[in-house]
């Protein structure tokens, strides 16, 4: 049986990021807005208590603020001819789960993506042409370019505290920031993270090389700040457990800490956790969202109708809910036709291990935050000239090592047995003076026709739903990329006096065993053409135009920086639009 | 009444499976949900002898920890460590069974990017490897695998990290893999758990714990930190036993 709740203005489908800055916008518009969140309400003083929460094993290794796969998990396959089996337990990204989503887990790099990355394809044509670009590349421009964004990116960045330096202030260049950013309004609100030794020296390393080295945007913040909305944030103490884990400071930008506060104590806000929405419902026309059906933890089922649907889950999930509730038109990479999961993307992560004498190197690796280290662009987006190359993309890369957590990061040179006395020496003897940045190398995913996401015909979720198959692997262009920056990276650490340097190059197939970030983009993309998007520019569905899709699923294609920064600016450009456009005349907001 | 359907039944399974102490879902409205003294602190183990391993399996897995992780003059080795108990009290909770993990099949082996399909929870996989690996030590010996000498063992080892030694009904490569992990875990993670003892593995490294403020540290560069390592439990020190 089927309890039909009253309606709302709007409904919310998961309270993340993405979700939370939509329904604080919402709410501040006057509407009534519910809120359904999968997970449990999660907050610093349970869930993540300073005297508890710097604990590896049940964090990092089992996993405990994630999602399980037991409740839903993908099936995998590298090429569409294999059989893709289920995703048993995580590996190469991190599904969150809860209230907060993966702003409570993520390591709060903040960064803005090029100028360049939103009218990626007509960029990259006009510098190299068309025929440069593999054939199967299905690349796009966003629809909505840096300028437009800019107030918005400068609006999370102030509700979070970023702590960072400037490089280019309304275009003039500044000395210490990354010279490459796009124009930025104003600087950044606290002054960037102090560095640690290894990450100073890879800056100072960088800069008797030529580059223009910078400290990485930290959401994990340099110095106690309050923001707009009057909620306070402590600083900092590096005590290397952001990724993966909840900060038991109040240092680290994420709903709880920034907008939850705020929002909670509205009169016009609920609400609901452990619900999971498991379809959005639509009229007899199929063009109109009439509200969300959700079942909550003791398996009673729900519907909540609304006006408004914001569609704003991990990616994955908002790409699965949008073809279990048959909105828009399934992808099919044989025709090329349809768009909802089109263009899914990673990221073409690598690393560098490097080892140091040790009588005159001391790291203190554990000394760290999850958005400290120093970076550069100078291999990014299309920062450099890309023609004697054959390939497009690139990366920032820098020391950005963000803990000493010692199960995790005890690299041993290569060809050190893994085991017995002389494993044991190796890790005694380089803890302190060895570096493993992790995600050293931050390099562009591009997007391809046969990396995509459909259902899967065999597995299925707990509610008897097939679960999302993810179809990827890497392409040459991605090796490539990753070769070139992989080497760049390598020479910094020797111009450091590194004397051992293991390069450890990204490599067909993708493997879904081995962490490379959560960095899930597209699948329900943002673009001009209904033919090509998902959503038009400002992220409503094409097909149903009181159905907003928010969060990484809207990415085109993933440019080489983090994606949050760049996520959180698109739900307060969307959330701009419902207020000053959308809530007067609903409707499509860009014609068809 | 009527039968209960498949979907009834599998959202019963499931919701078992997500159960935990927050698994009533609620309403939250007009302000912070907040209970005085909330939390969710870990539980450290108790010490009271093997919980699942029988004899025979603990003299393995604590031979099998001091070949991985041998003793030396300033450090103990993996048994001493804790290593095996670490790997015990992990193989009765939910890392033993796979609870949380994805288990429905159907079980397809696949690529190793797929990762691992086995139907096999870790203590259905301990519990048959040692089983396999003492059978065929015994069988070419007649001794179990904690009663060869270590100069015996380790080929052995190296014979299931390569796959050159087949264990009957089992697969000792993906053992050994799972084996290695877990000792890496029970030397480096938290004393709480049962390894770790005395915090030998972060003193061998230099790794502080569970330390919670670095702020005067972070710009003391190429100094090496002084203060000694600290659990979630605390330092011995900190809780003397009373008289």
């Amino acid at each position: 049986m089927t309890t039909k709740l009253p309606a709302k203005d709007a409904v919310i489908i998961g309270l993340g990021w993405t979700g939370s800055i939509l329904a604080h916008e919402l709410t501040e518009a006057g509407l009534d807005v519910i809120a359904i969140e999968r997970g449990p309400w999660r907050n610093t003083a349970t869930d993540f208590a300073p005297n508890y929460a710097q604990d590896e094993l049940r964090y990092r290794i089992r996993h405990e603020l994630f999602l399980q796969p037991a409740q839903t998990t993908f099936t995998f396959r590298n090429k569409m001819d294999q059989n893709a089996l289920p995703i048993r337990n995580w590996g190469a990204f991190m599904p969150p789960n809860g209230v907060g989503g993966g702003g409570v887990h993520w390591n709060a790099e903040t960064w803005r993506f090029l100028p360049s990355d939103f009218v990626l394809r007509t960029h990259l044509t006009q510098r190299y042409g068309a025929k440069f670009l593999p054939q199967d590349m299905s690349i796009q421009d966003w629809g909505v370019t840096y300028d437009e964004l800019e107030p918005h990116y400068d609006r999370f960045e102030y509700l979070c505290g970023t702590s960072g330096t400037a490089g280019n202030l309304n275009g003039q260049i500044q000395p210490g920031g990354n010279p490459f950013e796009g124009p930025r309004s104003r600087p950044y609100p606290t002054p960037a993270q102090q560095q640690p030794f290894s990450h100073a020296l890879f800056g100072k390393a960088a800069a008797e090389l030529g580059y223009k080295p910078f400290p990485q945007p930290s959401g994990n913040l340099s110095q106690a700040y309050t923001n707009p909305l009057n909620v306070r944030m402590g600083p900092c103490t590096y005590c290397g457990f952001c990724e993966w884990f909840g900060c038991g400071n109040y240092s680290k930008a994420s709903p709880q800490t920034t907008l939850l506060p705020v929002l909670m104590r509205k009169a016009n806000f609920e609400a609901r956790d452990l619900c999971e929405v498991t379809r959005i419902n639509t009229d007899s026309s199929g063009k109109r969202a009439t509200g969300v059906t959700f079942v909550d933890a003791s398996g009673n089922e729900y519907e909540q109708p609304a006006d408004l649907v914001i569609l704003s889950a991990f990616t994955i999930f908002n790409v699965q809910l949008l073809l279990l509730s048959k909105i828009g038109t399934p992808y099919d990479p044989l025709s090329n036709k349809g768009v909802i999961g089109r263009n899914f993307t990673h990221q073409t992560i690598s690393d560098v291990e490097s080892f140091f004498d040790k009588s005159k190197f001391n790291f203190n690796p554990f000394i760290a935050s999850g958005a400290i280290g120093m970076c550069i662009d100078e291999f990014n987006g299309d920062n450099f000239d890309h023609g004697p190359h054959g390939f497009v993309g690139g990366g920032y890369m820098g020391q950005v090592q963000t803990n000493g957590r010692p199960i995790q990061t005890a690299p041993i040179p290569p060809g050190t047995p893994r085991w017995g006395a002389k494993w044991k020496d190796a890790v005694r003897d380089n803890y302190l003076s060895a570096l493993k940045p992790g995600t050293g190398v931050h390099g562009s995913m591009y997007s391809y026709r046969d990396v995509y996401v459909d259902l899967d015909p065999t597995y299925r979720d707990r509610f008897d739903r097939p679960l999302a198959r993810i179809t990827m692997d890497f392409h040459d262009n991605e090796i490539k990329q990753n070769a070139f920056l992989t080497d760049k990276f390598a020479e910094i650490f020797r111009a450091m006096g590194a004397q051992q340097v293991h390069k450890i190059y990204r490599k067909a197939p993708y493997d879904v065993t081995e962490y490379q970030t959560t960095h899930l983009c597209g699948g329900a993309v943002m673009g001009t053409d209904p033919k090509t998007s998902a959503v038009n520019r400002f992220s409503q569905s094409w097909d149903v135009p009181n159905l907003f899709v928010t969060g990484a699923s809207n990415f085109p294609q993933n440019a080489g920086y983090n994606p949050t920064g760049t996520l959180a600016a698109l739900a307060f450009w969307s959330a701009q639009a419902i207020r000053s456009r959308y809530l007067r005349n609903p409707g499509p907001l860009v014609p068809a | 009444m009527s039968p209960p359907s498949r979907r009834d039944v599998l959202l019963g399974t499931a919701f078992v499976l997500m159960g935990d102490a927050a698994s009533k879902a609620g309403v939250l409205r007009g302000q912070l949900p907040w209970s005085a003294n909330a939390g969710s602190p870990p539980q450290p183990i108790t010490e009271s002898g093997w919980l699942f391993f029988n004899p025979d399996e603990a003299a393995a897995v604590e031979a099998i920890a001091d070949r991985i992780i041998p003793p030396d003059a300033s450090t103990p080795g993996g048994k001493e460590a804790g290593c095996a108990v670490y790997i015990d009290r992990q193989l009765i909770g939910p890392f033993g069974s796979s609870a949380g993990l994805y288990t429905s099949a159907p079980f397809v082996t696949g690529t190793p990017q797929q990762g691992a399909q086995s139907p096999d929870p870790p203590a259905v996989v301990y519990r048959k490897s040692l089983a396999a690996l003492d059978r065929q030590c015994r069988a070419q010996t007649g001794k179990p695998f904690a009663q060869l000498s270590s100069e015996q063992q380790d080929p052995l080892l190296s014979g299931l990290e390569s796959g050159s030694l087949q264990l009957e009904g089992a697969n000792g490569k993906a053992f050994f893999e799972m084996l290695l992990k877990n000792m890496q875990e029970g030397f480096f993670a938290d004393p709480i758990y049962g390894g770790n003892k005395d915090m030998c593995g972060w003193k061998m490294i230099g790794y502080p714990g569970a330390h919670y403020d670095y702020r005067d540290w972070v710009g003391r560069h190429n100094e090496r930190y002084p203060h000694p390592p600290v659990s979630i439990a605390g330092r011995p020190e900190w809780t003397p036993k009373r008289t």
